[in-house]
Formats: structure tokens, sequence, C-alpha cells
């Protein structure tokens, strides 16, 4: 039965060949634009969240409170309106207190690595020029496990730092801005008043420019007292097993250390929620082209309905249903909606083999950069989907219409 | 052969509105199977009109139609469409066939519909209908490469598809030249003096009406005594 409505439908189809190919055209175009579109939208989108997830600590605590502390007068009385004057702040040595303590409660948590860092500025100069840098003090075994530098080191190693501590690893881009090379001694100045002569024993090159021209790593006891704060630390980075718990454990971890604890969402919410803006914005896009498409559809579906009257008054004398009317047109926005898939579908395949071969560099970045495609069958499911839902929407009113038909209407009219 | 096929009591069709039209006054008429009734009357007295409602594509605004004993009021849509597809057959003046489909195809359309047998059935079913009917070398013909005449029986063959008891034909000679209308009427006839339908004809032409075992006069929607 419904084989026999959609060989009606086809032929339908086939008598006014010139608009069915033109409405499938739409639909071919609107599949592929919206498959390749979506596809590289959603895999730049990943590639952006896997480098983030990546690169970046999972989770990091900070030597900071969510909420300030309150003075213990505003602690006893929680309800009351309190005015103080004269407050005078201490100058505390600010860090992670009891980090040891912190750190082994940490690892015991299965799935997680925790490293302690204290970072500060410092000023590095080499041969008469200054830069200001960014001094990271780590356990080179530990931090190697949270972090993907020792992946992109291009000289020495990280590990050195264990045994030499009085290396220093930096990038390679501040190598090649202050003409440095490997084993040149270092001046690095602290804040706190501090100098201290580097060796430089490893270069990496993560494609950051702000990484590879600012940030150096030295042994945390160097910076510790480089910085005057001994035994004390102001992050520790943790990376999990499974990224996507970060959230869930940071506030876990942030309930039980009180210190301000920072999973990567959180850290990147203005970037997920521009992710988030910049796909509504591509699929109103795609999603107008197939709107165009389903113009198309309805257009010929109309046009048939239309010049059909005859044949659907003779086919219910025949005895076929309203409902087989209906269904009949419905077929027809099928009909175009799968052929208009399968072209559609493969036409896209071409379109994203095409953007996967372009390569562009982006600021801010020394690489060259590649677009990243996502062929997962969910992009492809989508495409087919919305634009099956469309030929059908389209193809739903002029059904409708045929439907309602009324073959004595007809017959009386062209007898 | 003389089972009561289709019976009208007191049927009227009114159309509503701004000037209210009756198209069928008050029509009472009963066929039985083996029997071929002409209809006559001027145009525009609600010849077509009768047989619309004797088909069930049109529904009375008064009095009952009953079909093989069966009273057709309470039918909705569906029941109406299944009872023209498995008990009723029309023919229609100018031929109304599907113009993408070879006449076979077009015969086979409501054996199909009705989905009983498989495909190779109901080929072989629609070759012998139309072979029947003289036209066995027209098979896979487009309606359009086909004469008048020739559409006409094969509007008669798919009329007879799915075996109707009962024939509705609308002036089924009204556009052919005299041979085809000879060829048609004698084809018509056969259907209830040889195949024991019930037939109902609306004719203009007196010597296939003379044919008929009974005639019915129309004038304004009203059947003449
Ligand atoms: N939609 C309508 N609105 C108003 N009047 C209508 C409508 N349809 C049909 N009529 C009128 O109903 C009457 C009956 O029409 P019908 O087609 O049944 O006549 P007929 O006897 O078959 O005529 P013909 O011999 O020309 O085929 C005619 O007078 C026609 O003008
Ligand atoms: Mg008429």
């Amino acid at each position: 039965m419904i084989r026999l409505l959609v060989d009606i439908a086809a032929r339908h189809l086939l008598a006014r060949r010139r608009q069915s190919i033109v409405s499938l055209l739409g639909v071919v175009l609107g599949v592929s634009f919206f498959l390749s579109i979506s596809a590289m939208m959603r895999g730049s989108e990943l590639d952006i969240i896997r480098r983030l997830v990546d690169n970046a600590p999972h989770i990091t605590i900070e030597d900071d409170y969510r909420n300030p502390t309150l003075q213990p007068v505003a602690q006893s009385f929680p309800e009351a309106a309190i005015e103080l004057h004269h407050v005078v702040p201490q100058t505390e040595t600010r860090g992670i207190r009891g980090y040891p303590q912190i750190l082994d409660y940490l690892r015991r948590t299965p799935g997680l690595q925790a490293s302690a860092v204290l970072s500060g500025q410092a000023l590095a100069s080499f041969a008469g020029k200054d830069r200001a840098i960014g001094l990271n003090g780590i356990v080179a075994s530990e931090y190697a496990r949270v972090s993907t530098i020792r992946r992109y080191m291009v000289r020495g190693s990280l590990d050195e730092l264990e045994v030499n501590p009085s290396g220093i690893v930096i990038g390679d881009e501040l190598a090649r801005l202050m003409s440095l090379s490997m084993g040149n001694n270092l001046n690095v100045a602290s804040t706190a008043g501090q100098l201290r002569t580097f060796k430089i024993i490893g270069l990496f090159h993560t494609g950051r420019s702000d990484i590879d021209a600012g940030q150096a790593f030295v042994a945390l006891k160097r910076v510790q007292s480089l910085l005057n704060r001994p035994n004390r630390i102001n992050t520790i980075v943790i990376k999990l097993a499974d990224p996507d718990a970060a959230r869930a454990e940071a506030a876990r971890i942030e309930q039980r250390v009180r210190y301000k604890t920072v999973s990567w969402q959180e850290r990147s919410e203005d970037l997920m929620s521009a992710l988030a803006i910049r796909s509504v914005i591509m699929y109103a896009v795609v999603g107008a082209v197939l709107l165009v498409a389903a113009f198309g559809i309805y257009n010929v579906i109309s046009t048939v309905v239309l010049e059909k009257q005859r044949d659907i008054a003779i086919l219910r004398a025949m005895g076929f249903e309203a409902r087989d009317i209906e269904r009949m047109f419905l077929a027809q926005g099928a009909l175009i909606g799968a052929i208009g898939n399968v072209f559609g579908v493969g036409l896209g395949c071409g379109l994203m083999a095409g953007l996967m071969r372009i390569h562009f560099r982006v600021p801010g970045s020394t690489d060259v950069n590649y677009l990243v495609i996502d062929w997962s069958a969910f992009q492809f499911a989508l495409a087919a989907g919305v634009a099956m839902l469309a030929a059908m929407t389209a193809a739903y009113l002029p059904a409708r219409r045929a439907a309602k038909v009324e073959p004595v209407d007809v017959l009386r009219g062209g007898t | 052969m003389t089972a009561e096929v289709i019976r009208l009591e007191h049927v009227t069709r009114r159309l509503q509105g701004e000037v209210p039209v009756t198209l069928v006054d008050d029509a009472s008429l009963r066929i039985d199977g083996g029997e071929c009734v002409a209809i006559s009357g001027p145009s525009g007295s609600g010849k077509s009109s009768l047989l619309y409602l004797m088909g069930l594509l049109d529904l009375p605004t008064a009095g009952r139609v009953w079909l093989r004993g069966a009273d057709t009021a309470g039918y909705g849509e569906a029941e109406r469409s299944g009872a023209r597809l498995r008990m009723i057959g029309f023919v229609f003046q100018s031929h109304f066939l599907l113009p993408e489909f070879s006449a076979c195809e077009n015969v086979m359309l409501p054996m199909r519909r009705l989905g009983i047998h498989d495909e190779t059935t109901i080929r072989a079913r629609a070759c012998a209908l139309l072979g029947g009917l003289g036209l066995e070398d027209q098979c896979d013909k487009r309606p359009r490469q086909l004469s008048g005449g020739q559409s006409q029986r094969v509007a008669i063959a798919r009329a007879l598809a799915n075996d109707p008891m009962l024939v509705l034909a609308d002036e089924p000679t009204g556009n052919l030249d005299s041979v085809a209308s000879r060829n048609v009427q004698r084809t018509v006839l056969a259907l209830a003096h040889e195949q024991g339908r019930a037939v109902a004809v609306v004719t203009h032409d007196a010597d296939f009406a003379a044919q008929a075992d009974r005639r019915i006069h129309i004038v304004d929607g009203r059947i003449q005594p």
C-alpha cells in the first residue's frame, strides 16, 4: 500500500522533472552546507575544548577564598549590621597553608594527580635585555604528571630541574627574543628583591606565543627562596582521569580544603558561552539554507496538488481514502528529502574533505593550523534528520490541502 | 440474480449557500444485480449528482442509501472509500485515466490499493480485463497514445478491477464517435446482462437507453414518474 502511494508520488514528481530537480538541488545544497558547516564548527569546538582540557589544568586550587573572610565580630553576629573603623590589614605571607596535607588528601582520590606550584613575577635579564616573565616553581616529576609540558620540550629536559636546582626551562620564543641558547646564564630578579642566576637547561615550544615568550619553570625550592616565601606554594594543579568530572570534583575539593578551587569549565565559562553563541548563529544560518530548500519543496508539491485535482478526484472515486491522498503527497516530500539527503551527504563529505585541506595561521599562535572536522555519525544523523524534517513539514501543508479536496466538486467542475 | 444491490430511499441533496440549490429531490430507486438502468434528462437536471450519491462520493442531506442491504448513513469516510474500492466501479464521460501510468497500470491501481493479491497476479488480471475488452495490444500504452474509445474501455476495465457489484457510468459514450460508442454500449450492457452486475448509466443516446432494462428520466433533480 505504501509502495503504491510512493509509486504514484514518484511519477507525479517525474512528470514535473525540472521543478523537482530544482527543489531536489535545494535539499542537496542545504544538507551539504548543514553537514559540512556543522561538522566544521563542532570539530573546532571539540578541538578547542580538547586543547583546553589537555593543556590546562583540569582543576586548580588557588591561595584565595571565594568569599572574603569576615572580621571575628561579624562572624559572631552574622545578622547584625556592623561598622568597623580603622581596620588595618595584616601583612601576611600568602600561600596555601598546610599544602602537604592537602596533597596527601587529594592523592587518595583514585584517578587524580596533583602537583604544587609556586608562581610569581620576575624580571629576566641577559646581555642588557630585560623581560618580565612568569616564574613557576615546580617539582618536575610531579608536575609532569599533571601537565603536557613535557610533550612540548624541544631541547633539554624538564626532569633535569630535579638534579640541577639552578637550572631553568624557558620557551623557545623567549630564548629567541633575548638571544638565549642552551647553557646560557640568565639573571632573574624577583619582586621580593632577590637576584639569582639560572642556567638554561631546557627549551619548550607549545605554539602559544604568550606561554612560549613569557613562562619559565624552575625548581620549587628555588622559587620559594627567590620570592621570600619558604615552604609556601600558591597553586595546586590537578589532572583528572575523567576531565568531565572536573566541575563536581572541584566543588567537592573546595568544600573540604576551603581554598578557591576552579574547574576548567568554570575557568572557561566565557569561552564556553562564546562557543554556544557561535553554534546558535551557525545553526541559524544553515537552518536558513534548509528553510529555502523547504520552500522549494513546498512549491513543487503545491503545484502538483493544484494540477492533479482531477487525479485526486479519480483516485478518491476509485476508493482511495483522504488519508491515502495525504500520505501520497507526504511521500513526495519524503522522496525529495531522502534523495536530497543521499546526494547532499555525498556533496557534504566532499566539502568536509576540502575544508580539511585548508590551513592557516591564527594570531597568537606560531604554528600552522588545520580545520578540524567532526566526522561523527551524529553530524550525519543531525543533517539528514533536519533536512528530512524540513522536507516533511514542507510537504505537510499541501498534503493536507490535497486530502481536503472534495472529489464531487472537482468532478462537477470537470465534466 | 435478482438480489438488491443498491436502494435509494427519498434521497435529497441540497447545497446550502446564499441561494440554496437542490441537486437531487426526493429520489427513490432500486437496482438489482443483472439489471441495467439508463438515466436521462436535460443538462443540469442532476443526473451526475444522483450517480455520486449512489457511489457514496456525496452524502444525501435527507433520505437513505442502502448498499447491499446495509444502511450507509453511519459510514465514515474510510468506510465509504472502502465500499467504493470493493463494490463500486465508476466510469466517467472524459476518461480520467492517470496520465503517468500505462493502460495496464491504470487498471492495476484499484487492485494494488486493495492489496489482496501480489503484483504478478494483479498484472495478469489487469491484462485479462483489458484483453476481454479487446485491448490486449494496448496494455503498455500511455493514456495519451490511446483513442477516445480505447481510453473509455480502459476506464471500464479499471472500474471492473475489483469485481464490483455496482457499476456507475456517467455518459460513457458522450465523447465517442458512433462506432466506438456502439462498442462501449455493448460492453456496458454486458456488465449487467452477462456478468450480473447492477449498472446505472447516464446517457443522452436514445438507442443506448432503449437497450437498458429500465429508463429513468430526471428533470430539476426529480425522477419523473
Ligand atoms: N457547486 C455548485 N453550486 C451550485 N450549483 C451547482 C453546483 N454544482 C452543481 N450545481 C448545479 O446542480 C445541478 C445538477 O448538476 P449535475 O452535474 O448533477 O447535472 P447533470 O444532469 O449531470 O448535467 P450534465 O448533463 O450537464 O452533466 C446543475 O443545475 C448545476 O448547475
Ligand atoms: Mg453530468
